[in-house]
């Protein structure tokens, strides 16, 4: 496993906070008066989603070291935790459904990562799994998660903050991207602190990590709950916000792989690495998917194209992992680099 | 591993996590009575380590005062890294005690050694690759850390004081050893021997009593030990730590212990002043006399 190496030097002139100032200017100030609906609802709205999962994933694998198959299932978790908070308590604000959902799956996240204090790489990553399959199980089996609805299908409420409502297209992005903005703020503050330092303490060393007096299991427990809380409401968003009306099936192993590909492909160990693989992921199947029926439409059905771009997307993987097995965050970095010391030579 | 199926043997406990068994047992066998022998910071009695049909250690006793500089040589394979690990709780003894200022302990809790003042650096680099040069001392600090991680996130509560305090005791450290200019480098880019010595920086910036080492200067050059050396000698001088050097290199060993231990097969063959140890019929026999090239060849 491979980790990006570059966030701890500093490697710009410019300060630290300057370029997410800038972003998250572009993202309230311009996107929302030129962006469309497709925009939104095909590529911002999963995007978001999927970067804050791979955030919170991040900070369990990237940084601590400890591997997971399990995260559709802390997806699935905020999403049904959220909607029966919403349902259930009278007059319990939306955020206030949201963060008790990420609590939920906080504490859900700590149960099913106990087995951590006994297991490590391999041995850890299969009994995630069980997470992954009983939350689906009993969110299947019990009727209840989804008030009696069939097959546990919930719909998302309407999501409205002090009287605003958010439920255009504009109105759900804006709402993601600010718990994005702000989670991934405090997911960076925590990586830099103390317990970020004992995340990767323990992921790089564990005896050693023991030796000096880092609180190993501790240290562990706050990785999952933590992981999760971000994962529950990165669910809450992928439901709420992206899908509107999800069911249990849609949490599955598939999604689990495609949260661990994101911070594997974005880089390990690198908040904005999510963001980056998010990206990839969600951008190159739809580029694929209008390339593939552009030039083949005519001649296969929809499975074999489907199929295809799979295949094609499993292969790009493989060949970036090969090129760049410090995932994107460090091609990026070394892009910029190259193109800084360019300019101040000229 | 054995040393470990041997724990669950014993106790019932089996499905514990190793530490919080650890913990459990704590086997604190006496309390705080004083050493017959006056003050000690290190004690070993009697204590055998095995590995499957290797005997590596062979009920060794020694005795460490505070304040000394205690050299353990011998030959690869002579028990002198599983001495350490013994006295870190990285391995658990079959039988003896190890005591560590005025507790007494079958296993030692490694979890709790910090606490106890002591502190180590390992023969195989065991930095944190990922960190920063800076970091990994910082890392030193984090049991004094008591500010819980939402204080850290939101820089609440002790954890700005506590930071500051961390990266200042850090940066005094990294200066100590000359390390500031490479602080922000990623340990694990950093050449051998600045790697060892970030290693030293990391366990004296928890200002431990007693601090174990375990072949600082093997594959060093020459100038580096020297500078390696002057740094050990520092640290016992100026913040009287007690220290345990495992070293192959005899010129280095002669020049700076009070004290010389001896082992060969697991067992301490001789004890005593550096002039004693060189004088000893069976420590020429063993090592010093025939195998030369042990002097430093140091297995890694
Ligand atoms: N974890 C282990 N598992 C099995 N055998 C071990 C283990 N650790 C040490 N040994 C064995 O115990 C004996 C003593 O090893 P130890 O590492 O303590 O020697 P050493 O004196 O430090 O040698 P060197 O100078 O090569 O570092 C050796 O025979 C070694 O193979
Ligand atoms: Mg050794």
């Amino acid at each position: 496993m491979t980790i990006a190496t570059l966030e701890a030097i500093p490697t710009s002139y410019t300060p630290r906070w300057l370029t997410p100032v800038l972003l998250l200017g572009i993202a309230y100030l311009i996107i929302p008066l030129v962006g469309t609906s497709y925009l939104f609802e095909a590529i911002l709205l999963p995007f978001l989603a999927l970067s804050l999962a791979g955030v919170g994933l991040n900070i369990l694998t990237g940084y601590a070291g400890q591997v997971s198959l399990g995260s559709a299932a802390f997806l699935a978790v905020g999403a049904f935790a959220a909607y029966n908070f919403n349902l259930r308590i009278d007059g319990l604000p939306i955020l206030g459904s949201i963060f008790l959902s990420g609590v939920v799956a906080a504490a859900i996240g700590i149960v099913f990562g106990l087995p951590s204090l006994r297991l490590r790489g391999f041995y850890l990553a299969v009994s995630t799994l069980a997470a992954q399959f009983f939350v689906q199980w009993a969110l299947t089996k019990f009727s209840w998660f989804s008030n009696n609805s069939a097959s546990g299908v919930i719909d998302a409420p309407p999501l409205s903050i002090a009287g605003v409502e958010f439920n255009s297209a504009v109105g759900r992005y804006l709402f993601s991207l600010t718990i994005v903005a702000v989670l991934t703020f405090l997911a960076y503050r925590l990586v830099l602190s103390q317990t970020g330092r004992n995340f990767i303490a323990v992921r790089d060393n564990e005896t050693a990590a023991r030796i000096i007096g880092v609180p190993v299991l501790k240290t562990k427990l706050i990785a999952f709950g933590v992981s999760s809380f971000v994962i529950g409401i990165a669910g809450v968003l992928w439901a709420f916000a992206y899908l509107r009306t999800v069911e249990p099936a849609g949490f599955n192993l598939d999604r689990s792989f495609q949260i661990l590909f994101i911070i594997i492909i974005g880089g390990l160990a690198s908040i904005r690495g999510a963001f980056f693989g998010a990206a990839l992921l969600v951008v190159t199947p739809l580029i694929l998917s209008r390339v593939g029926s552009f030039l083949l439409g005519d001649f296969f059905d929809s499975g074999v194209l489907d199929m295809s771009q799979r295949i094609v997307l499993g292969g790009l993987i493989i060949l970036f992992l090969i090129l760049e097995p410090d995932g994107l965050v460090s091609f990026w970095d070394r892009i910029r680099k190259r193109t800084t010391t360019r300019l101040l030579r000229q | 591993m054995n040393s470990i199926n041997r724990i669950s043997g014993v106790h019932t406990a089996t499905y514990l996590p190793v530490d919080i068994a650890a913990e459990q047992q704590n086997a604190r066998v006496y309390g705080n009575e004083p050493h017959p022998a006056g003050k000690i910071a290190l004690g070993l009695e009697s204590v055998s380590l095995s590995f499957g049909g290797v005997v590596a250690l062979e009920n060794i006793d020694l005795s460490v005062r505070p304040g000394e500089i205690r050299a353990i040589i011998g030959p690869n394979g002579a028990g002198k890294s599983s001495l350490i690990n013994v006295i870190s709780g990285v391995y658990r003894p079959d039988r003896g005690h190890v005591r560590i200022g005025h507790d007494r302990f079958t296993n030692v809790p490694t979890q709790k050694l910090v606490h106890l003042g002591v502190a180590r650096t390992f023969q195989n680099l065991a930095l944190f690759k990922g960190l920063s040069v800076t970091d990994n001392v910082m890392s030193g600090r984090a049991h004094k850390a008591r500010s819980t991680f939402l204080g850290q996130i939101f820089g609440i509560g002790r954890s700005p004081s506590e930071e500051v305090d961390a990266h200042d005791r850090a940066a005094k450290i990294l200066k100590f050893l000359n390390l500031t200019d490479v602080g922000n480098r990623l340990a694990g880019t950093l050449p051998y021997g600045l790697q060892k010595r970030v290693e030293l920086a990391r366990a004296l910036v928890a200002e431990p009593a007693l601090l174990l080492l375990d072949e600082p200067m093997a594959g060093l050059a020459e100038p580096e030990k020297v500078e390696m050396t002057k740094f050990i000698r520092a640290a016992n001088r100026e913040y009287g730590t007690t220290i345990v050097l495992i070293e192959h290199d005899i010129g280095v060993v002669m020049e700076l212990s009070h004290y010389i231990a001896v082992f060969d097969y697991g067992r301490k063959i001789a004890d005593g002043t550096p002039e004693e140890v060189r004088a000893d019929q069976k420590v020429i026999d063993a090592y010093l006399g025939v195998a030369a090239e042990n002097i430093d060849g140091g297995g890694i």
